[in-house]
């Protein structure tokens, strides 16, 4: 039996999206800084801005750099197309009003990062959008909250930060049967760990700041459209299937079928939002993407390495990774992400508050910052920062103890990881 | 736009333009297991350069209901059919792969439908891999992959779509994987099947063919084969480029047919 002989991921990972510059013959990527294009004519210009051909024309819109980036993540994803965004929460809003308009509901995993939480709780209410917020590994709560103004379905690959795996096949099932598509967030388990779209998966984003980058020096998003869900199929989502004017009339899904979502993110959405990719954090995010593969499978085996010392000590009372047996979702882990379920994981140390606060004062490779996927181990208190916004309610619904220390565990050597976390370990339990 | 043709919706995309009667028609015809998006490139610009174009959801296809068609004389009968009902007069027709052999067939035996035929992928036979057909008839996966796989040249498997993030090999495969069960093999087994005899000679309106270099479904060889059939022909070369030329070359695409339908 034949096989298609496409490129390979880690291929991909280096070339997608990218050929030597035509004019220089640049092998690597050129940083295009600039704002805008010079038209060849009027009639040249007027074909951009009326959708008949393609290309550039302001970078708030498009840019070559960021072009390059879009199209590979496209490409590592599997997703018909990209359109990157200035950060991880541009892309999630693009998605959002791309697709949704006031009076529209939002079904959504409860266990997420409190920005994407913070947006649909309280800052799309104001704009008419509501959410229903629902334990991820609990399908009758998914169907139940799904009302007729529902129109997504929105989760993480892997939760935040309680490493829930979500069941994608199911939730996407359950999504379908309903006429909606399902957005997920992919950034814990970037497309060498899964690829949901071939889960079922309609929308991806991701914060590429984090892994994809890996550098933790350029901001950065991107919403990847899978391509497959039909936007026409109901009256659901007339942003996609109804005359737009826009641009004098045209229907996305009409001209452009399964890249609807593509282009109307982009056309609309990056003209009007202008939550834009700088050329310059393009050009540094893909010299992250070149090195995934790599990386991946070395944050892969490092968190190994750090679990097995985790569970042998008296200060961490438990750990939660997938990859541990007594994780819940360690069985589905094993069957959704074989090549590893990320290194992001949650620790409780002993002591409660206190020790926790001692432990982020005592390490000294380990980095205390705001952020994860870097190519250096970072660690966080999230009950005093990236969910201190939360209520005490919705912190406890978020599985948020006071107890609870987020590490993304980087690529250092990992005895040298162990001994940081060990020393810091050690004097939190000196309160 | 839609339209009610023998009892069934029939869509046709116009490049999000209103059909203008005034301007010279233009019908698309997509090919296997495809739809009317396959021309996204092309439609509006045609739509704003003094043409109506109509990229057709053939029947089972796209938007289009109506049952699949199982030979391409049932399907250039169709077509031949459909532009009687548009009533527009005869059309410029525009075939891409299984939609050439389709045009052949309208251009041959509905000689009054046509003004003039572009072809591109085309052949006077297309064979189909027996590995293709069986996973098409099996509804797998495997087909839409193998046929994204082949479609496409060199360049295009690793960048080169001029419209910004967009990526073709994804774009052509989720294309196939959207149409339903049953269509790729319909489609497929209808190339397979055909046989063009002597039909280049039964053509009379002027012929315009494109060429990728780089097809291999329907390779410069194969082409050339139907080429030497017709007395005269506008034959087009493209470097490069593939099977699916009017996504991977949608630039020089657009200017050889503007220049060719004038």
């Amino acid at each position: 039996m034949v096989e298609p002989d496409y490129l390979k991921f880690d291929t991909l990972s280096l070339h997608a999206g990218q050929e030597p510059d035509p004019t220089t013959g640049s092998r690597g990527v050129p940083i295009y800084q600039t704002t805008s294009y010079s038209f060849v004519d009027t009639e040249q210009a007027a074909g951009l801005f009326n959708l008949e051909q393609p290309g550039h024309i302001y970078s708030r819109i498009s840019n070559p750099t960021v072009a390059v980036l879009e199209e590979r993540l496209a490409a590592l994803e599997g997703g018909v197309g990209a359109v990157c965004t200035a950060s991880g929460m541009a892309a999630f809003h693009l998605a959002c009003a791309t697709i949704m308009s006031a009076g529209n509901h939002v079904v959504a995993s409860r266990n997420i990062y409190g920005g994407s939480h913070n947006m649909l709780n309280l800052t799309m209410p104001r704009f008419g959008i509501t959410t229903t917020f629902v334990d991820p590994r609990d399908h009758d709560a998914w169907r139940s909250a799904i009302t007729p103004e529902t129109r997504v379905l929105f989760a993480e690959t892997l939760g935040n930060p309680g490493i829930e795996v979500l069941d994608v096949p199911v939730v996407a099932e359950i999504a379908h049967e309903h006429g909606l598509p399902l957005m997920l967030d992919a950034t814990f388990t970037t497309p060498y760990l899964m690829k949901p779209i071939e889960l079922g998966a309609d929308i991806v984003m991701h914060s590429v700041t984090k892994f994809l980058g890996g550098h933790g020096i350029a901001l950065g998003g991107v919403v990847i459209d899978g391509g497959r869900f039909d936007w026409a199929a109901t009256d659901k989502f007339p942003t996609l299937s109804e005359p737009y004017d826009g641009y004098h009339g045209i229907s996305f899904v009409e001209e452009y079928g399964h890249q609807a979502l593509s282009m109307r993110a982009r056309a609309e959405g990056l003209r009007d939002f202008g939550a834009a990719m700088s050329p310059a954090n393009a050009f540094h995010l893909l010299q992250g993407v070149e090195t995934l593969p790599l990386r991946m499978q070395r944050h892969v085996e490092n968190t190994a390495t750090v679990i097995d010392f985790l569970e042998t000590n008296d200060a961490v009372s438990w750990i939660s990774h997938p990859s541990v047996s007594s994780h819940p979702d360690h069985e589905l882990s094993k069957k959704l992400l074989p090549k590893g379920a990320g290194a992001i994981l949650s620790f409780g140390i002993a002591g409660g508050r206190e020790a926790g606060r001692r432990f982020i004062e005592n390490v000294q490779l380990a980095s205390h910052v705001a952020n994860v996927g870097d190519a250096k181990t970072l660690v966080i208190h999230p009950a005093s920062t990236t969910h201190q916004q939360l209520s005490a309610e919705d912190l406890s619904a978020a599985g948020v103890g006071e107890d609870l220390i987020r590490l993304s565990v980087g690529l250092e050597d990992s005895e040298d990881i162990i001994a940081d976390l060990a020393r810091a370990l050690k004097a939190s339990q000196k309160g | 736009m839609e339209v009610k043709f023998q009892e069934t919706k029939i869509n046709l995309a116009t490049g999000g333009v209103k059909v203008d009667k005034e301007q010279p028609p233009v019908l698309l015809v997509h090919g296997a297991g495809m739809d009317r998006t396959v021309w996204s490139q092309q439609t509006r610009y045609l739509a704003h350069h003094g043409f109506s174009p109509m990229a057709v959801d053939l029947p089972g296809h796209g938007k289009s209901g109506g049952e699949l068609l199982s030979t391409i004389p049932a399907m250039a009968d169709w077509i031949a059919d459909l532009i009687g009902e548009l009533d527009m007069g005869p059309v410029r027709l525009v075939g891409h792969s299984m939609g050439s052999l389709i045009s052949l067939e309208v251009a041959a035996h509905h000689p009054d439908a046509v003004e003039r035929i572009i072809l591109m992928g085309a052949a006077a036979a297309m064979p189909v891999h027996p590995d293709l057909l069986g996973a098409a008839e099996r509804n797998e996966i495997l087909a839409p992959q193998l046929m994204t796989a082949w479609a496409h040249g060199a360049r295009a498997h690793v960048a080169g779509n001029p419209t910004p993030g967009l990526w073709m090999r994804s774009g052509c495969q989720a294309l196939l994987e959207r149409a339903a069960d049953g269509v790729i093999y319909n489609d497929l087994a209808a190339c397979n099947s055909y046989e063009a005899g002597d039909i280049a000679g039964q053509i009379d309106c002027p012929i315009t063919v494109i060429v990728g270099s780089e097809d291999k479904m329907t390779p410069p060889k194969a082409t050339a084969q139907l080429v030497a059939g017709f007395e005269e022909v506008d034959l087009r070369h493209l470097k490069g480029v593939g099977h699916m030329m009017m996504i991977e070359a949608p630039d020089q695409i657009r200017e050889m047919m503007l220049s060719a339908l004038r």
